[in-house]
């Protein structure tokens, strides 16, 4: 027991230097919970528009972006001061978004027009609004910048959108009411989650970016009802080892490992867990829990979750500063 | 159980990419009899004119939207008809090449035309008759059900009563063919889930006219005195299908009781304000283009066009047989705003989904409820089981 204890406080101790914070949007409270990363206390709760739910960080850390959906706006808070600077024209009802890279622009996947928005982040204007399938949710960039990819929940696809003209390149079929598409850091895979189908489908990646979809992972868990396994949230080591799947009402998280992409284990969390963000080392996983409004931290190394911290009203996203 | 779904996830991948760039115009039809009726007792259930061919409207969006991206267009024909004239427009539309029809008629009516429609080869949805006999004896090897039988509506009622702990049920039963075979399924429903009917009274229909000026008057007058002397009991259960009496019993028992099945608490396959799983987005949709709130027949009308939308995509096949065994077949799955994917019993063709107990403004609770449990799903918990069903057309 001894050791443990000792590990789990030099992880804390190692990481306090950076003292980065977690930014949680807490979708029935309408808040952002703010949690320091060094000692997972709960440092503040700020009102976060109507219904927020997506949640990113610019590159430097600096702005916070709220998918306030009920606001039909991507709110835009200042990660020091946490005062809301200005709001983006988003679309209707939006949902969830992925930043490029670069800090600009936003796509944005809005659920009731069967649309993604894209929004430049800086003239604040909107540059394109891409037709997809019904009910789009999930968002994903491409490593190189290149391609966008969105779920549709009704449609059951991901599109692929190029980033150069905003056209549809591809559009691949997996299984029912797809939440969540990630990329691996290389770029060659793309891990997209099916809520309701209970699978991960895997989409290697050629070259010049066309998809081939190669297999699906399922998901057991003994004494779980299979109903109860619905994937959504994904994320994924940098050095593509790990593969970690958010089960929602199973209340656990699935650990694939990159290379057979065989489910490993299964990390008991809080309840209906929904989206997750690794801190900047990649030491800890933060999975948000919106049926126990709490948070869990996970020991990425270990493989375990080491605490949990309460937040706002049903947590739904999560993002975590850079540094 | 993984390794044995490979080889159906591989056949489905492979007809994915060959259907890719295959051309498909998707054609079906919604045939719905219009019955004389009364009216209702409530404003509130005025039949729309446009009621389950909304549905359909909103389908052929969806599906469409989707079907763009494979080159598949949907057209699907609506057409209401009087008994008398059922016949002659499923001919029509027989004739018109059409194979995928969709069916709100009640059971008589449905048996008919689902077997003029096998001599044709089509596939015939049913999203309206609840007599349980259609999923047993009476089943058809072409007919799907979408419409939960009264079996699975009594169930949903049932499981709740049972964990609730609510086991003595007083039955009110209407006089109709109709409340007498909805009563048979609370009676077994009961039995099912160790609940008992301490005692049962008829409500006689005696016709007339559902709306007065002061007929609340008379029902409060008349609904106590007839509620009085009741064994001791924990609920009301209402079977009144032909919505004659059932909307008047809550606030006009002799004891007071919830009221469950046909008022008070009653199973629905949707209503205007679910929102959970997703469904917020359904309703918008529908609003959106109806102006009106979603209703049940709407409901199922579009998840009859959603399933041969999926099985569409999926088989790039507009083929009824092969539309047919590819639902009834483990591969196929649909998500429908329930919580959970909705599939097909194979055994006597009835669409396995979450049943919603609704008050008339939320959902309170769905079933099945936590606890009953199944050796193959917990949707199986309601309506009739493998074992249960006497349906063979299917084997």
């Amino acid at each position: 027991m001894n050791p443990l204890i000792l590990s789990a406080a030099l992880c804390l101790a190692a990481s306090s230097a950076f003292a980065g914070k977690a930014f949680v949007s807490n979708e029935r409270g309408n808040t952002i919970t703010v949690i320091d990363t060094s000692t997972w206390e709960p440092i503040e709760e700020f009102s976060g528009g109507n219904r927020p739910r997506g949640i990113t960080l610019s590159p430097d850390g600096k702005l916070l972006y709220v998918c306030a959906s009920d606001d039909d706006a991507v709110r835009v808070f200042d990660t020091e001061t946490y005062q809301e600077l200005y709001t983006l024209p988003s679309g209707p009802d939006p949902e969830l978004f992925v930043l490029d890279p670069a800090g600009s622009p936003l796509y944005i996947a809005n659920e009731d027009d069967n649309l993604v928005t894209v929004t430049d982040t800086r003239t604040h204007k909107i540059l394109a609004e891409v037709p997809v399938g019904v009910e789009p949710e999930g968002m994903a960039i491409s490593p190189d910048e290149k391609w966008v990819v969105n779920t549709s929940e009704t449609t059951n696809m991901a599109h692929f959108i190029s980033t150069e003209d905003y056209q549809i390149k591809h559009n691949v079929l997996v299984d029912q009411r797809p939440r969540y598409a990630e990329y691996t850091a290389d770029g060659k895979r793309l891990f997209v989650s099916a809520e309701i189908g209970g699978t991960v489908s895997v989409i290697d990646i050629a070259e010049d970016g066309t998809p081939t979809l190669t297999q699906k992972i399922g998901f057991e868990v003994p004494g779980v009802l299979p109903e109860w396994l619905q994937p959504v949230g994904v994320k994924i080591t940098r050095d593509g080892s790990r593969i970690f799947v958010a089960l929602g009402p199973a209340n656990r998280v699935a650990v694939i490992d990159g290379a057979s992409l065989e489910v490993v284990d299964y990390i008991m969390v809080g309840q209906r867990v929904w989206q997750m963000a690794f801190t900047p080392g990649e030491e800890f996983l933060v999975t948000t829990n919106g049926n126990s409004n709490d948070v869990t931290v996970i020991d990425v190394a270990r493989e375990q979750a080491i605490r949990s911290v309460p937040v706002g009203q049903q947590p739904w996203g999560v993002a975590i500063t850079p540094h | 159980m993984l390794t044995r779904l490979v080889p159906l996830l591989a056949a489905a991948f492979l007809t994915v990419f060959a259907g890719a760039a295959q051309a498909l115009d998707v054609r079906a039809a919604v045939l719905r009899v219009d019955y004389p009726t009364l009216l209702p007792i409530s404003r509130f259930d005025l039949r729309p004119e446009d009621l389950g061919f909304a549905g359909a409207v909103l389908a052929d969006e969806d599906n469409g939207t989707t079907g763009r991206f494979l080159g598949h267009s949907y057209d699907t024909a609506t057409v209401a008809a009087a008994p008398e004239e059922a016949d002659a427009a499923l001919e029509a539309l027989l004739a018109e090449g059409i194979r995928y029809l969709v069916i709100d008629a009640q059971a008589g009516d449905l048996l008919r035309l689902t077997d003029r429609a096998a001599q044709a080869g089509a596939l015939v949805v049913n999203t309206r008759a609840p007599e349980t006999a259609l999923r047993d004896d009476a089943c058809r090897a072409n007919l799907l059900h979408i419409a939960p039988s009264n079996a699975m509506k009594a169930d949903a009622v049932a499981q709740f009563a049972v964990w609730k702990k609510w086991p003595r049920w007083l039955l009110v039963e209407g006089s109709n063919p109709a409340d007498r075979a909805l009563a048979d399924a609370y009676r077994r429903a009961a039995h099912k889930f160790g609940a008992k009917v301490v005692e049962d009274r008829v409500f006689e229909d005696t016709g007339g006219a559902r709306r007065t000026d002061s007929g609340h008057v008379m029902v409060q007058r008349q609904l106590p005195t007839f509620m009085q002397r009741t064994k001791e009991h924990d609920v009301v259960i209402a079977a009144d299908a032909t919505d004659y009496f059932a909307a008047y019993l809550p606030y006009h028992l002799w004891t007071p009781r919830p009221v469950m099945g046909s008022a008070g608490l009653r199973p629905v396959t949707i209503h205007g304000a679910h929102e959970a799983w997703g469904a917020t987005q359904f309703q918008t949709r529908f609003e959106k283009l109806t102006r009106r709130y979603v209703m049940e027949e709407d409901y199922n009308v579009w998840l009859a066009l959603r399933v041969l939308g999926e099985a569409v995509t999926r088989t790039t096949s507009t083929d009824p047989r092969e539309i047919e065994a590819y639902v009834l077949s483990d591969a196929f799955e649909l998500a429908a705003f329930k919580g959970q994917k909705v599939t097909f019993r194979d055994w006597n063709g009835q669409m396995r989904q979450p049943i919603l107990l609704y008050d008339g403004r939320i959902t309170v609770s769905v079933s099945p409820q936590e606890g009953f449990l199944h050796q193959v799903s917990p949707l199986d918990t309601l309506g009739l089981d493998r074992p249960e069903s006497a349906c063979t057309a299917f084997q």
